[in-house]
């Protein structure tokens, strides 16, 4: 199994933490994992993209130039990264501030309107869990128990009372799409 | 067992260096290596190991700091990136002649000049040629990975305090910025003071019961007496050369192409190769872990083999011209990304294609 995925939107998306989420479900479950952030001069509302891979063989490059999936999140992400899906690969999107739709037919397009559900979640932080949600059901490199055993590990404690939240996010997640 | 950890490769040199039994730290804010100042300062060593963790006025104040404590004896260090290690030349160069160990970590971005804060390998010459005055050389680690960014630190103190000349981690951004698994060394506690003494006789640490004064300097005004230094300084790094020579190797058995890489980019190199074979293109990389010493010697045993050799490096051609003195008679060439730009496995192989216009 190797799964090569990127993750790409604004800055203050959650686009590096949900890497970063991925990458240590990743560190639970055994597999050998990468996390390559672009670390360029990022600001919330710049754009930002990560790079994970999970394999369980070693990894060589964690630089890549095509995907399994992609998750973009805006027009210049869904712009800058749909090429770079390989045929038979996956496409997740967020529609809203999309005017240019996905084009490709030769990989599965997915929209998630992950915004929208995390206001009905009334927090709209859990927007990238359930984007990560939807990525793990199309994508099921990881189980939820080891998304949920990576945020106990790795969150300070004065914010575990957050992780049912971000679970109930990661299980809508999954139910939004087919 | 140690537990398997998630980090990032400047957060692995802090956690490294405080399982070493490191005594200080002394390093000025840099992208991309701040992350080395910011974990140590949260993971408060002087209050467990009682090593010290300063953040100096500048990367000159720095680096004088870790001359001063080096002088002592001491396990020191500091890490910048780029700009800031050229700042730190004078000192570095202060350090080889007074023959002391420490570490400096380099974790290189984009220049010259101020450049980008993007991943680079342009220091490469800096690095293992000099870089501040006079005839002298670093022990330099080229890590590839998380794991080895951890390992070199304890590497690099090792080595610096065996031959008593500072070692240098020449890391990218990559690496510094990526995280992968790691394990961490076992704790080992910090030397005492009669250790250090021991183990460090030319150390300025105070009289004791010695006959003699120690004094650590780099001045000597009587020519004959420096030329003799200088010859000492020689004779350690050929020592160095003779035993310490580090790389690693693969496919080189059937390999009738040569791919010579370091850092993050031998990683990206073994990707392109790995499609490379698959697609019937018998390619060898070798990665030097010592840039200096070089691996000169198992280049030029390969070299014969080869029907060709490219280096890949994110610079315009530094290390290129050490693997052409390995290899003379063989085609060697260069590809390059410069100022923070970083090329992926397909260019790579294009870049083989280009050159070796035979496995088009």
């Amino acid at each position: 199994m190797k799964e090569e995925i990127v993750i790409a939107g604004f800055g203050g998306q959650g686009v590096l933490s949900m890497g970063k989420i991925l990458a240590y479900a990743g560190l639970m479950d055994n597999l050998e994992v990468t996390w390559m952030p672009s670390y360029g001069p990022e600001q919330r509302g710049g754009t930002a993209n990560v790079t994970v891979i999970l394999s369980d063989a070693p990894i060589s490059s964690p630089v890549l130039d095509s995907y399994d999936t992609a998750v973009v999140l805006n027009q210049q992400s869904l712009d800058k990264f749909e090429s770079k899906v390989k045929p038979g690969g996956t496409l997740i999107y967020d529609p809203s501030g999309i005017h240019r739709l996905p084009a490709r037919t030769d990989i599965t397009v997915v929209p998630v309107d992950a915004m929208t559900a995390a206001i009905e979640l009334k927090n709209s932080k859990t927007y990238n869990m359930v984007l990560l949600g939807a990525l793990l059901a199309k994508r099921p490199v990881v189980d939820i128990d080891a998304v949920v055993r990576g945020l106990r590990k790795t969150l300070p404690e004065r914010h575990h009372h957050l992780i049912p939240l971000n679970e109930e996010a990661l299980r809508k997640g999954m139910t939004l799409v087919g | 067992m140690e537990e398997v950890r998630l980090m990032k490769g400047n957060e692995a040199i802090a956690h490294a260096a405080i399982r070493y039994g490191c005594d200080g730290y002394f390093g000025y804010p840099i992208t991309p290596q701040s992350e080395v100042l910011e974990t140590l300062a949260e993971l408060k060593p002087w209050e467990t190991t009682g090593m010290v963790v300063l953040q100096a006025e500048s990367e000159l104040a720095a680096i004088n700091m870790v001359l001063g404590g080096a002088a002592t004896g001491k396990a020191v260090m500091t890490s910048s990136s780029s700009p800031g290690v050229s700042l730190k030349q004078e000192g570095i160069s202060y350090l080889a002649a007074s023959e002391l160990p420490a570490l400096i970590v380099n974790v290189m971005r984009g220049g010259p000049g101020l450049g980008t804060i993007q991943p680079s390998q342009g220091d490469y010459f800096q690095a293992t040629k000099g870089g501040g005055h006079g005839d002298y050389h670093l022990i330099v680690l080229s890590p590839a990975t998380v794991q080895e960014m951890t390992d070199f630190v304890g590497l690099g103190f090792d080595l610096a305090f065996k031959y008593r000349t500072p070692a240098m981690i020449l890391a990218d951004g990559v690496v510094g910025q990526m995280m992968e698994k790691v394990v961490l060394p076992e704790q080992r506690p910090r030397r005492t003071d009669e250790e250090v003494r021991r183990q460090c006789p030319w150390a300025a640490c105070g009289r004791g019961g010695r006959d003699h004064r120690n004094v650590v300097t780099s001045l000597e005004l009587d020519s004959a007496k420096m030329e003799v230094n200088n010859h000492r300084f020689q004779e350690t790094y050929r020592r160095i050369e003779e035993n310490e020579v580090r790389y690693q190797e693969y496919f080189t058995d059937d390999a009738e192409y040569l791919i010579v890489a370091f850092g993050s980019v031998a990683r990206i190199c073994l990707k392109a190769i790995e499609d490379a074979r698959a697609a019937g293109i018998k390619i060898g990389l070798l990665r030097p872990i010592t840039l200096w010493p070089f691996p000169s010697r198992r280049i030029a045993e390969l070299a014969p083999r080869m029907r060709g050799i490219l280096t890949v490096e994110l610079n315009a051609g530094q290390m290129v011209e050490d693997v052409r003195l390995a290899a003379p008679g063989v085609d060697v060439f260069h590809f390059g990304r410069m100022g923070g730009m970083v090329p992926n496995p397909v260019e790579v192989l294009d870049a083989l294609k280009q050159h070796f216009t035979e496995l088009q």
